[in-house]
């Protein structure tokens, strides 16, 4: 025989899963709430959806062009990124905030760092928070069915009585996906189904976050009160989308739940003494920056050194 | 649920169905066959033929080169040829005996069978040695080596690897199938030699047939029991398997003995049976030729020296060129450049596979997942590892614990980056364990 076969090192077979259908099924993840919102806040709604998701592959595409990179916008990382980032914007945000916010996540946020897996940062939310601290007028001001007015969260904060009916379907003031739990919570499903991600960190955020909010909250155990923190803000989508991001969670199990249990006490302080109703966005970018900490205290143990369970 | 098994590990689609219906036929070697005199770890054993004598089939051609080394037998009857290097399915160049087979496979007289019972321990451990037996899964480890501990009244588990957890292979399978008299014959052999052991089969679930057959076969030994594991890789490896049949665990710096356990396979187990009952040294192995480029799957008693290219014209032959041809499993078996390599005591299956699934996927840039971390065995970090090994980092290698990797490319498997995980943690490990000599 004179053909010679491929040579590697073992093993030589490999799964079916890659990097780029695990950002196609969060994609597809999101739709529920992004449907959801184009359907409540307007074609305005649709029309910031699209050009921010479009601003960061383009961003993505010139740089690593620019930089004579390999081109990786197939991969769907940017798409998630501006999705997510839109998710995150007020319905009434103007077009130039929308482009600004998605280069800023993707050039500053992530590609300056070293692009895919390198960003110490979730890309969406440090450029919503870029964009709150800039624009804080812009940001803050939600127009819902052509009145302005504060958002549940805000009137709670406030002592004023909110609809959690309202708040759990969406028909609520908010940022276009952030609104309605049951589509967050329909996309999640997905997700936990399709293994791309686990309960430990949302479920150690919001449990934490339950008894931050019993324990400090003076209200004690009041199931409405409880319930509109829960759904009120970026919590769910924060807890089920951002805070699961793979890049900027860490590795270990255990340090997931540390982390978990981080957000959870930064959100309920952050939303209770703070001057902000909101809390989710901060507290998942600072938690991002404890990561490598987080990390080196929880170690696994190796098999065979007490780490059999 | 209820099965035994161990945290971690993955569910490949196993591949067995190809052939695992198949019989064990016997392959008949063509006029050449060549015998690598380093089939073993240790010492490569020494030719004590000389060029052009005639030699039968069970004559031993090669005796062992030291304590940790393993004597080599002729499968056939022939002419010595020559002595000289040769490639093996590893890719190394290795000084081998070839001989030409006179196609009368005339037998030699190996040794009396004495009755078991009236066999002293050093006696059964000399045939072991003598017969050349050492680890056929795939390690080569002399077994006689592996059956003197220090403290051989502390042994309190002979474990039977009969999990066969490397997709596509189904020797095992087969040789339990049809003889696990046999199998259950070396575990009887080996349990004489440890008066305080238990012996264990550990057999994964995906094999019930087996599974029945040995209860059957063991029901009125004692000192004999099956335990069934959960399916998945790598269920065989020596520390899961101890762990799941003992829950011992032991790690890279112990021995299985340590925990009280010595773990053999099916083949091995086979091999002790034929020496010390049957009187026959080991001169051939049961081989699976499978893959979705070999025209018919099947396994072969296929005597060592053979050409690995024959065994594959008997099954039928490649349909097309294979981009691939793993000798092993696919998940650690090595990828061979050529067919003309012999079969050796460590040749579980030769697989062909028309598309190179590690070519298709170029790597890229790690996104994090953990996927790794849930699959690893070994409960180490491999993203991780897999960046300080592509630095150089020895220092925070072995602080996250790099040497316990077993290399069961777990990892790399489930990587949605295609990141050679594995094979950049395994040649760091390499570094630093000669560091460690140092």
């Amino acid at each position: 025989m004179n053909e010679t076969f491929n040579i590697s090192s073992s093993p030589h077979i490999r799964a079916k899963v890659t990097t780029g259908n695990i950002m196609f099924l969060v994609l597809i993840a999101l739709m529920p709430t992004t449907l959801f919102g184009i359907y409540n806040f307007g074609v305005q709604a649709l029309g910031i959806v699209f050009l921010t998701v479009a601003s960061a592959v383009a961003t993505e595409y010139l740089f690593e062009r620019f930089m004579g990179k390999k081109i990786t916008i197939a991969d769907g990382s940017a798409a998630v990124t501006g999705l997510l980032l839109a998710l995150n914007l007020p319905p009434t945000a103007p077009w130039w905030m929308c482009v600004l916010g998605a280069v800023f996540a993707i050039l500053v946020v992530k590609q300056l760092f070293g692009g895919l897996g390198q960003n110490f940062m979730n890309p969406a939310l440090a450029a919503r928070c870029f964009l709150l601290i800039s624009f804080t007028g812009r940001m803050t001001t939600f127009v819902y069915d052509g009145v302005s007015g504060a958002t549940p969260l805000a009137q709670l904060k406030t002592g004023e009585s909110v609809n959690t009916m309202d708040m759990l379907i969406g028909n609520i003031a908010g940022t276009i996906g952030e609104t309605s739990v049951i589509a967050i919570m329909i996309g999640a499903m997905f997700l936990l189904f399709m293994g791309v991600i686990d309960l430990r960190i949302p479920g150690t955020y919001l449990i934490t976050f339950i008894v931050m909010i019993v324990l400090f909250s003076g209200k004690g155990f009041d199931l409405n009160y409880l319930t509109a923190q829960l759904c009120g803000g970026g919590l769910m989508l924060g807890a089920w989308f951002m805070a699961t991001d793979y890049v900027t969670a860490p590795i270990t199990k255990n340090g997931q739940i540390l982390y978990g249990v981080c957000l959870g006490v930064l959100t309920g302080l952050f939303r209770l003494l703070g001057r902000s109703a909101e809390g989710v966005s901060y507290a998942i970018i600072i938690s991002n920056l404890l990561v490598p900490l987080i990390e080196r205290v929880t170690r696994p143990r190796p098999f065979g050194k007490g780490g059999e369970r | 649920m209820g099965l035994l098994t161990f945290k971690g590990g993955i569910h490949p689609d196993d591949g067995k169905k190809l052939s695992k219906d198949k019989p064990i036929v016997e392959a008949k070697p063509g006029k050449e066959l060549v015998y690598p005199l380093s089939q073993h770890i240790g010492a490569p054993a020494n030719p004590i033929v000389e060029i052009g004598a005639r030699v039968l089939r069970g004559e031993k051609i090669a005796e062992a080169g030291g304590f940790v080394s393993a004597p080599i037998y002729s499968s056939v009857s022939g002419t010595v040829k020559a002595i000289a290097p040769h490639f093996t399915s590893t890719g190394a160049k290795v000084n081998s005996i070839i001989i030409e087979n006179d196609e009368q496979y005339e037998e030699a007289k190996w040794r009396e069978v004495i009755p078991l019972e009236q066999m002293k321990k050093e006696e059964i451990l000399n045939c072991i040695a003598e017969a050349g037996i050492v680890g056929m899964g795939g390690a080569g480890f002399p077994t006689r080596v592996k059956l003197s501990p220090k403290e051989p009244e502390k042994i309190e588990y002979i474990i039977a690897n009969c999990a066969e957890c490397e997709p596509y292979i189904t020797a095992d399978y087969r040789r339990m199938l049809e003889t696990p008299e046999k199998l259950v014959g070396g575990m009887k052999v080996v349990l004489q030699l440890f008066e305080n052991a238990k012996g264990i089969f550990g057999i994964e679930d995906n094999k019930p047939d087996c599974i029945e057959k040995l209860k059957e076969l063991t029901k009125d030994e004692p000192r004999m029991e099956v335990k069934v594991l959960q399916t998945k890789y790598p269920q065989g490896a020596e520390r899961q398997l101890i762990y799941a049949t003992t829950k011992r665990a032991i790690n890279s710096s112990m021995l299985p003995a340590d925990a009280g356990c010595i773990v053999d396979n099916v083949e091995t187990l086979i091999a002790i049976y034929e020496a010390v009952i049957s009187g026959k040294p080991l001169y051939e192995r049961v081989v699976t030729v499978s893959g979705d480029a070999v025209k018919e799957p099947g396994n072969f008693l296929a005597p060592c020296g053979m050409s690995q290219m024959e065994l594959i014209e008997m099954a039928g032959g490649f349909e097309g060129v294979p981009e691939k041809v793993i000798s092993g499993g696919p998940m650690m078996g090595f990828a061979m450049f050529s067919t003309e390599v012999p079969v050796t005591k460590t040749s579980s299956a030769i697989l062909g596979f028309s598309k190179d699934e590690v070519k298709k996927h170029e790597p890229s840039a790690c996104i994090n997942c953990g996927r790794c971390v849930d699959a690893c065995p070994s409960r180490i970090v491999p993203s991780r590892l897999a960046d300080f090994a592509e630095r150089h980092d020895e220092e925070s290698f072995l602080k996250w614990e790099g040497l316990e990797c077993v290399e069961c490319g777990s990892c790399s498997y489930v990587c949605p980056a295609k990141r050679h995980l594995k094979q950049a943690i395994g040649s760091m490990r390499k570094i630093a364990l000669a560091n460690k000599k140092k």
